[in-house]
């Protein structure tokens, strides 16, 4: 106990602790289960479109389900590889 | 509902008494409101979904009663009328147990689903005790549901699994697979300890109320006389002496609309006079 007062000194109760601990982990859990079951299907079946006309990774294609205000918003983000050689010329006029 | 021929037809309520976790007072609640509920004259049904772990005719006080149950209707050994028990207090109360099978699967769909049809002709209130966890039985308990009463008790994985239960309310119940009208979400805090509130060894009310935002239907004051209850099979709502059964009185008032100040809430040696009225919340 006392070892836990000097570095939670005096106001931090087990019961603050308890509330923030919940708060955190439940935010988490809220996320995976609110999006509907086609999510995972839906990037797994985009990656492969996007796949065959740009060279894309797995974890470069990320689709979440949002909202903004009343409206569901679906969002879908593709992270493009770097183009070498168009970053280059980049750098160079700069 | 339409009212046809001679017989009012009844507009009857389905409430499941859920928590996920266990041991947090589902049992000791649905036989409370299951008694309060006939107390005030509305006839009132409690089914016990717990297969294989049958309690609630403890609680009760009726297991020695037990001759038909839960699974002998579904699968049409027995009527429902056979499987009922009425209660020998209460008038407008009756049990319906469940099986002792260890067969997971006997609460079959459909089975289930003719059952509460069945019931929701008779009764106005079907109350059904859900077993812990989120397997099948819990899940088959919470599916007919229009009201939820979400047990919790003011510590971390209580609190946490109730809010699973939550969101599986929102998606798997019949009103969800429907797209009716959401089930009608009710927390009950059960428990609880004004004086560890004081010195922030537990959760508030304020707190869990703020986590799982989900409106607050009566807070259950830990209690010796909840022991006491289910140790005679009496429900704890009929102690008068009880402080949680007071509280439970008050928790199926506001069920039913009324209007009642939450009580304990605060620790009672602080209230005046708390010598001659306060010690039973201890």
């Amino acid at each position: 106990m006392s070892l836990f007062d000097f570095f939670f000194p005096k106001k931090t109760s087990s019961a603050s602790i308890a509330k923030e601990r919940l708060q955190i982990v439940l935010a988490h859990e809220r996320v995976g289960r609110s999006g509907p079951d086609f999510l995972p299907l839906l990037q797994k079946e985009l990656l492969a479109v996007v796949a065959k006309y740009i060279a894309v990774k797995d974890d470069m294609i990320h689709v979440t389900l949002g909202k903004a205000g009343t409206a569901s918003v679906l969002e879908i983000n593709i992270e493009m590889p770097a183009e070498p050689r168009a970053s280059k010329m980049k750098a160079a006029t700069a | 509902m339409v009212h046809k021929g001679k017989k009012e037809k009844i507009l009857s309520k389905v409430i499941v008494v859920t928590s996920g976790k266990g041991g947090v007072g589902k049992t000791t609640t649905s036989a409370a409101f299951a008694a309060g509920l006939a107390l005030r004259g509305h006839k009132t049904v409690v089914i016990d979904f717990d297969v294989g772990l049958r309690n609630l005719d403890l609680v009760m006080g009726c297991e020695r009663r037990v001759v038909f149950d839960f699974i002998n209707v579904i699968n049409g050994d027995a009527n429902l009328s056979q499987a009922l028990i009425r209660d020998k207090r209460i008038e407008n109360l009756y049990i319906f147990p469940t099986s002792q099978t260890r067969d997971k699967d006997a609460l079959k769909r459909e089975g289930v689903e003719k059952v509460m049809d069945q019931l929701r002709k008779d009764f106005e209130f079907i109350i059904c005790d859900s077993p812990a966890g989120i397997e099948h039985g819990a899940m088959t308990a919470l599916y007919h549901a229009d009201s939820a009463i979400i047990v919790t008790n003011p510590e971390v994985s209580s609190v946490r699994d109730s809010d699973r239960i939550i969101g599986i309310l929102a998606a798997k119940s019949r009103r969800a697979e429907k797209r009716e009208k959401p089930v009608e979400e009710h927390l009950l805090l059960t428990r609880y300890s004004p004086e560890r509130v004081r010195r922030g060894e537990m959760l508030s009310v304020d707190d869990v109320k703020d986590i799982l935002s989900v409106p607050l239907l009566g807070i259950i004051p830990e209690s010796e006389t909840v022991l006491k209850a289910s140790n005679t099979g009496v429900p704890v709502i009929l102690d008068p002496q009880s402080p949680a059964g007071r509280a439970y009185d008050d928790a199926v008032a506001r069920f039913l609309g009324e209007q009642r100040e939450m009580r304990f809430m605060l620790p009672e040696r602080k209230r005046l006079f708390g010598g001659l009225f306060g010690r039973a919340a201890s």
